[in-house]
């Protein structure tokens, strides 16, 4: 059962980086790159339109989460206290943002909001990929000082830094050089991803342009992984065990490698819809292998004395998780029909489209 | 009390207040609006399809504020109750779940093909769009009042050794004896909500001398909507409500009533009276004997318990507060079936469209129903403390252990500039899209 909802948990949460995921791209390519006012307008509605039903993927895996593993997410969400706070406010201010712009039709409201958009859209792939160094790294369960737990053994508070901003230090805290590539690593790929959003979403001015950018994305991207994959193995010794014991856990590294190694061909795809597969398989590779590389942990311990949390001692109860487990399924069938009703009403370029404007 | 606890306790206040000013309308709204396309189907004119788009802008603004703002509600249950979502996680948690499961997918889903696909498919497939945004609001709403239910009034669980509270009987969280009049009345209050504002809107236009005819049947539906939902909400929803929770919160019976002394034979009913609480009695009041235990109880001497009854942390800790909450709540219920019963008697005798002084009241009136709707809200939060949840878990033991109180301040504070600027913004579009009116199509 707990691996059922592990799995269900995880899909859910990787569709919402995968959906979601695009439009805070866009966001950041919409920051960078966007400088006629159509080509704004219709890259911001290429997000616009959609992030609504993207995010319900996050606030449905939060639900689930809830239920499942309700000591992780307990210990979790009091832990990462103001790195989540902040990412809500984030959320909040970006969707307004998205929302608000063609409402009024004033040059210097438009710009305000577009910034707005950009600037969180920037902020939040920053936040997440240091959210997910975090995980990989681990925190200091039970607030170990001087070799005392002072807090119970699953709860754990971190600062947004502290002074040496070093992953090996007992307590870390939420930013550090590893957390950070990490974070750069997020902004770089869904940099990438939102861009061949655009390209497959619209007939804006930049689809040209935002082919080299990506091409030169792609090729920082290639630097920052084996960077990290280095650091990786110094923050998390263990890493590579799951992979050894398990041969058939590679495919997840694969795809992530599928991707990457494939953009750098990306000029010569015919189909946009192949580039967008592309980044999706990078961002799907990324996260699944991370947490492959991990399991059944999903917060290390970064001290000895107190154990990790892993699935199996922060989930809820079994008959709880049985009869969620009937009701799921009836739920994600619902979802996935509405998902099918839903492509088929909306396939097709944006500028393209009537949507009653 | 403690600082950390009230900063945890206001601010979850705060942004729960927010929240539910947007799904109170929501929930209503989109009841309006199936309605308007039910005649659209029916009768064929324009105009009903034309009100039905004009709503549903207003409905997509609120939306939009309703999943910003219901974010953080989620994630406060982790944040900032840790050791609340810990302890109970195994029950609310399958409540929380079905909610994003079953209904945020199908509410998101399908209003976005409501507002952007009519062109795309026959007039009953867009009916249908409009009835599943509907179904996916209220299934959202009776999903977040079973938590609640559960809360005031535990089943279906047992205690483990560590503490913890874990399901065994899954249908009893749907069969919870709170659940359904709870249910009935949330959403019959949040119906006379949007009927105030489509009324209001109505009048509105009326005195404004535009969209005449818009304002004509705006008026009208509101008014009719407004009185049949003020009507139920009291009775038999309110009453139901208020023997629930004499008979499970006895205490807080008590205390959002105004009894301060248990009194032998009938008790009676405060209209109105200010609780001095260091005295322990009421000032200035105005009751009337021995009619409390006949709606009560049907009988004129039954006794209630009044607070002496109880010791000091059985009872609510801000009882003013949860007093004038309910009887504002009461007070207000009163006044909205008087008022929609005149405008539905003018409009049954053919004059309430140049009834001005009546259009002008109707015009103003729309907030109050949303205050009473937050304080009725107030009367189930505040009455259930001392507990998180009622009898089992006190609220200060379901706070964060990791968090400090300047951190929940820090939040605090951002929380309140941030929807401050939120509620600017969205007061200004809604002004936007009501002076635009609904615009006949094809122009
Ligand atoms: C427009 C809003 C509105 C109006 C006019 C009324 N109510 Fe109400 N009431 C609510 C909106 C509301 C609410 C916000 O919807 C509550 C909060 C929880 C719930 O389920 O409904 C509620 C709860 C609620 C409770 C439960 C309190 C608890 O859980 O401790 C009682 C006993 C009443 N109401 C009684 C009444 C009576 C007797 C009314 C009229 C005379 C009345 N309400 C009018
Ligand atoms: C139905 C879903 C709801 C749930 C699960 C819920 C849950 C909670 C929780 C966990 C707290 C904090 C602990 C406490 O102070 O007791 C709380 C407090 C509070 N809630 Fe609710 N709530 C719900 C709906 C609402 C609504 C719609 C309102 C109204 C606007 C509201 C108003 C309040 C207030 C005012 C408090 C503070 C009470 C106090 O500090 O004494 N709640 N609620
Ligand atoms: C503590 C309690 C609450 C939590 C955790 C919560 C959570 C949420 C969340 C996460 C959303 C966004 C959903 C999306 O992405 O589409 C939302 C929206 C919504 N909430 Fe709440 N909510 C709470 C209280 C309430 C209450 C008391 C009601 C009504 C009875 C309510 C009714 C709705 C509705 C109908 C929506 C859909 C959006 C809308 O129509 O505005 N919620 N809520």
């Amino acid at each position: 059962m707990e691996i059922y909802w592990y799995i269900i948990i995880a899909v859910v949460l990787a569709i919402f980086f995968i959906l979601d995921g695009y439009d805070f791209g866009v966001g950041i390519i919409h920051l960078f790159f966007a400088k006629e006012e159509k080509d704004k307008e219709v890259i911001s509605k290429s997000a616009g339109l959609f992030w609504d039903s993207n995010e319900v993927w996050l606030v449905a895996g939060g639900g689930m989460l809830f239920m499942a593993f309700p000591k992780l997410y307990a210990s979790a969400f009091s832990g990462f206290y103001l790195p989540l706070i902040i990412v809500l406010w984030l959320i909040i201010f970006r969707a307004i943002g998205l929302e608000f712009r063609n409402k009024i039709n004033v040059q210097m409201w438009k710009d305000f909001w577009d910034k707005a958009f950009g600037v969180s859209s920037l902020l939040l792939a920053l936040f997440f990929g240091i959210a997910l160094g975090n995980v990989v790294r681990g925190v200091n369960l039970g607030g170990v000082t001087n070799g005392v737990s002072i807090y119970e053994s699953h709860y754990f508070f971190l600062p947004l830094w502290n002074s040496s901003f070093s992953p090996l230090s007992e307590s870390p805290g939420v930013i550090d050089w590893f957390t950070i590539i990490i974070g750069l690593i997020a902004v770089v790929t869904l940099a990438i991803h939102g861009a061949s959003w655009i390209i497959l979403k619209t007939n804006s001015s930049i689809n040209k342009k935002l082919i080299s950018v990506i091409g030169k994305l792609n090729i920082a991207l290639i630097v920052l992984t084996v960077l990290s994959l280095i650091i990786w193995n110094l923050v998390n010794p263990n890493s590579l065990d799951n992979f050894m014991d398990k041969p058939y856990l590679i495919i997840f590294p694969l795809i992530y490698f599928t991707g990457l190694i494939g953009m750098l061909f990306q000029r010569k795809i015919k189909k946009d819809l192949n580039r967008f597969l592309l980044s999706t398989a990078i961002i799907l590779g990324g996260i699944t292998s991370s947490l492959a590389s991990m399991f059944p942990i999903i917060i290390p311990s970064t001290n000895s004395i107190n154990e990790p949390l892993t699935i199996y001692n922060s989930s809820a109860s079994n008959y709880g998780l049985s009869v969620a487990f009937i009701w799921s399924i009836i739920g994600l069938i619902l979802v996935f029909i509405y998902a099918i009703i839903q492509i088929r009403f909306r396939s097709g370029k944006i500028d393209k489209m009537d949507y009653g404007h | 009390m403690d600082d950390i606890i009230f900063y945890d306790r206001l601010q979850f206040a705060f942004t729960i207040t927010f929240h539910y000013i947007f799904p109170q309308l929501t929930m209503g709204l989109s009841l309006i609006i199936v309605y308007f396309k039910w005649q659209y189907i029916r009768k064929n004119i324009e105009k009903y399809n034309d009100a039905a788009k004009f709503f549903m802008k207003i409905f997509a603004v609120n939306f939009t504020m309703g999943v910003v703002t219901g974010i953080p509600m989620e994630f406060q249950f982790g944040t900032n109750w840790a050791k609340f979502s810990e302890l109970t996680g195994d029950i609310i948690g399958q409540t929380l779940a079905m909610e994003g499961l079953f209904s945020f997918f199908l509410e998101s889903s399908f209003l976005v093909l409501f507002i952007f696909g009519e062109k795309l498919m026959s007039k009953k497939m867009h009916f249908l769009m409009a009835f599943l945004v509907f179904f996916g609001s209220w299934a959202s709403g009776l999903f977040i009042i079973a938590t609640n239910a559960w809360m005031q009034h535990p089943v279906g669980y047992e205690i483990l050794d560590n503490g913890k509270y874990v399901l065994n009987n899954f249908s009893a969280i749907f069969n919870n004896p709170w659940l359904l009049p709870a249910f009935l009345h949330n959403q019959l209050a949040s119906l006379t909500t949007s009927a105030f504002v489509v009324a209001s809107i109505g009048a509105y236009y009326i005195l404004r001398n535009k969209n005449i005819e818009y304002g004509k049947l705006f008026l009208k539906t509101g008014v009719i909507f407004g009185f049949v939902s003020s009507v139920l909400l009291i009775f038999p929803t309110g009453d139901w409500n208020a023997k629930n929770v004499v008979k499970y919160q006895p205490a807080s019976f008590a205390a959002m009533e105004g009894i301060f002394d248990t009194e032998k034979g009938g008790t009676e009913i405060v209209l109105i009276g200010q609780p001095n609480m260091i005295e322990k009695k009421l000032d200035n009041k105005i009751a009337v004997p021995d009619v409390l235990s006949f709606l009560t109880y049907k009988k004129w001497n039954a006794e209630i318990a009044g607070m002496d009854k109880f010791t000091e942390d059985e009872l609510p800790d801000n009882i003013p507060m949860l007093y004038y909450s309910y009887h504002i709540m009461a007070g207000l219920g009163t006044i909205f079936v008087a008022i929609m019963g005149f405008a539905l008697f003018l409009l049954y005798r053919k004059k309430l469209y140049n009834y001005k002084s009546l259009l002008w009241a109707i015009m103003f009136l729309f907030p109050f129903p949303y205050i009473a709707n937050l304080l009725g809200w107030y009367v189930a939060e505040l009455g259930r403390q001392p507990y998180l949840v009622y009898g089992l878990l006190k609220t200060s033991d379901g706070i964060s252990p990791t968090v400090s109180s300047g951190n929940t301040l820090f939040t605090l504070l951002g929380f309140m500039g941030l929807y401050f600027l939120l509620g600017l913004l969205f007061l200004m579009l809604v002004g936007k899209t009501i002076n635009q009116g609904p615009k006949p199509q094809n122009i």
